[in-house]
């Protein structure tokens, strides 16, 4: 990179310095002022007469007698069980990782050492369902599942989303796999290994850090996805963002819009630790399919 | 490996996809081409005396419910959804031609047309958020790498968060700053000197703000890539320009970018199938009003209580001829690879 870092002139490493800076305030500042302000009142929050209120918090001394209040908090997680949605994403999310990477690192170990054409017909076949909205096929389970009465229940939302995430994942540890060399498998088999043998004692220890990131990106899937968790589950059983998208209708209309900033908040701190500690393997997945190719 | 080992290695997954993507989409086409049954309807005849008799039609709602069970799918009607009112629409388009004299009018009747509605701000969405992804991503790449080393990393941490996060919940946090409330509303209405102004009453500054958030979105997303690649830049061949006496812009020009252009590629492809799906903005904004997509739209007939499934599903198979067109070239270049693997 030396060859980048030359003299550059002042002028330059100032617009630099403020570009990044300014880059910097644009993906973070959203985030540090909803957190802010999820402590205050609504009309703090939004603050008709004077943007500095959201700051001080004028109103929120006024009301509770200083400025920082759990009310927010209060109201989504105990009065409108919040952690009712929380514990239900989090089954969903851990059940869809795990059953996503054992299937799929199966799969994409197949895909990675077989060179017959009908590998490239499933990877393209992936690749197609990867890219269908996958609202599109909804309307396809609804009917069915009406039908088998397992319409609204967690494990069926389980299953098609580990089913929606496994062309993404196929993907990312098809070309994982393709790193690790073939002598690897070889020599395994040499020594008496059978094929699976050779896939779980040699090849899987190899890959930890690539199952790890796929694992990540399995989780994100699960944890992000709107349009299929609201439509496949049942009142009772919803997750966090459905939840948050149904506090939007009923809370704006009783004025607690403090509740939906609350949630959004405690929604978003699992993804901020989640980057924090897992920032070089998110990197390295996103790099992943596209420096190759 | 064996023929018998590749297929037991792909089974799990491969039953996943066909019972949970392709099955469904089978399932999809079906219930496209079939309509709800309409309601069965009786004549009672009822006489009064000194009034005489008269006939009324009510619905029978034991037979109706039968039928419906009987046959969940509903009646086959062709392609009919495909072309009625709320989809292609084509005997409005038809009259809308024959009777509009200037381009402008059909465009605006056009626009009252849902799907159509749908279709202009999807494809507005994908084809202006992609371009201004790639090159603020590209920027952002260009000046982070150019950055000291300790603050490369917490610039990529706070980057990633507008790309991590849930799209609703992004979407959200934007929306409550953008609010004619919220600091962003009120610098707004300060700078254009309008208090009155409100994102929600306009269709083009909810335009505007929709793909403002698109593009904060996914630009962390081009900015890792492009900033991977830069990390494997010929240094050689800087050197040499240099010495050929290139300016700095000439090096970026000629030396940078084409070697960056393969990544712009993959960056623009994976854009335009990800943004086609534009959807939890719309949710988030609350912007149904002024602006709809084509996965919202979906997401529309399904819910509620009525669950249109048959229009929901003449939309989805919509949507996926519009995903298979634009991913044409990625398929091709899936196929040029494979070859030049062999």
């Amino acid at each position: 990179m030396s060859g980048m870092i030359q003299r550059r002139p002042w002028s330059l490493k100032i617009t630099l310095y403020l570009f990044a800076g300014l880059w910097l305030v644009i993906s973070a500042f959203p985030f540090i002022w909803t957190v802010w302000g999820s402590f205050k009142v609504e009309l703090d929050f939004f603050s008709i007469s004077d943007w500095t209120f959201a700051l001080s918090g004028e109103r929120t001394k006024a009301e509770y007698g200083r400025p920082f209040t759990g009310a927010g908090y209060e109201g989504a997680w105990i009065d409108k069980q919040f952690w009712q949605n929380a514990s239900n994403t989090f089954i969903i999310c851990f059940f869809v990782v795990c059953t996503s990477l054992t299937i799929g690192t199966l799969g994409g170990y197949a895909l990675s050492r077989s060179s017959h054409r009908y590998t490239f017909w499933l990877l393209v076949t992936a690749l197609i369902f990867r890219a269908m909205p996958p609202i599109t096929l909804v309307a396809g389970y609804m009917l069915p599942f009406f039908e088998w009465n397992i319409w609204g229940i967690l494990p069926t939302t389980i299953i098609v989303l580990v089913a929606i995430n496994q062309p993404f994942t196929l993907w990312m540890l098809h070309s994982f796999f393709q790193n690790i060399p073939k002598e690897l498998d070889e020599s395994a088999k040499v020594d008496g290994c059978t094929q699976f043998e050779a896939f779980r004692y040699v090849i899987i220890p190899a890959m930890w850090p690539g199952v790890i990131t796929t694992g990540l990106f399995s989780f994100l899937l699960a944890y992000n996805d709107f349009a299929v968790t609201s439509m496949l589950l049942a009142e009772e059983n919803r997750t966090m963002v459905p939840a948050i998208a149904a506090f939007l209708g009923t809370t704006y209309t009783e004025g607690n819009v403090m509740f939906a900033v609350a949630a959004v908040v405690s929604t978003t701190v699992p993804l901020f630790i989640l980057v924090m500690f897992f920032q070089k393997q998110i990197v390295s997945g996103l790099t992943a399919g596209a420096v190759k190719g | 490996m064996r023929h018998r080992t590749f297929f037991w290695f792909i089974l799990p997954t491969a039953t996943a996809m066909l019972l949970f993507i392709a099955f469904p989409l089978v399932s999809v086409l079906l219930q496209s081409v079939h309509a709800p049954h309409p309601a069965v309807l009786i004549k009672v005849e009822t006489c009064t005396p000194l009034v005489g008799c008269t006939e009324e039609t009510t619905i029978d709602q034991e037979a109706t419910r039968e039928l419906r069970e009987a046959e969940p799918l509903g009646r086959f009607v062709g392609f009919d959804i495909f072309f009625d009112r709320g989809h292609l629409a084509l005997k409005e388009i038809h009259e809308i031609v024959l009777n509009s004299d200037d381009w402008s009018n059909i465009f605006s009747r056009l626009a009252n047309l849902p799907f159509y509605r749908a279709m202009g701000f999807t494809l507005t969405f994908t084809f202006l958020v992609t371009p201004f992804v790639i090159i603020i991503g590209f920027l952002v790449a260009m000046t982070v790498n150019a950055l000291h080393a300790r603050l490369k990393g917490v610039v990529i941490f706070f980057s990633l968060l507008p790309f991590v996060v849930t799209p609703l919940i992004g979407a959200l946090v934007l929306f409550w700053m953008i609010d004619s409330r919220g600091i962003l509303g009120n610098a707004v209405q300060w700078l254009a000197g309008d208090p009155s102004l409100s994102l929600k009453a306009s269709t083009g500054l909810m335009w505007i703000s929709l793909i403002v958030y698109g593009i904060w979105h996914a630009a962390p997303f081009a900015f890792i890539i492009f900033y991977a690649g830069l990390q494997t830049l010929p240094l050689d061949q800087i050197e040499a320009a240099k010495i050929d006496g290139a300016s700095r812009w000439q090096q970026v020009r000629y030396v940078v970018i084409p070697h960056l252009m393969p990544l712009i590629t993959f960056v623009a492809l994976i854009q335009l199938m990800d943004n086609f799906r534009v959807f939890e903005p719309i949710v988030g904004f609350n912007a149904s009003a002024h602006a709809t997509s084509l996965s919202w739209f979906i997401f529309n007939d399904l819910g509620g209580e009525t669950r249109q499934l048959s229009a929901a599903s003449a939309s989805s198979v919509l949507t996926i001829i519009g995903v298979s067109i634009l991913l044409f070239p990625v398929l091709v270049r899936t196929w040029q690879d494979f070859q030049g693997k062999n």
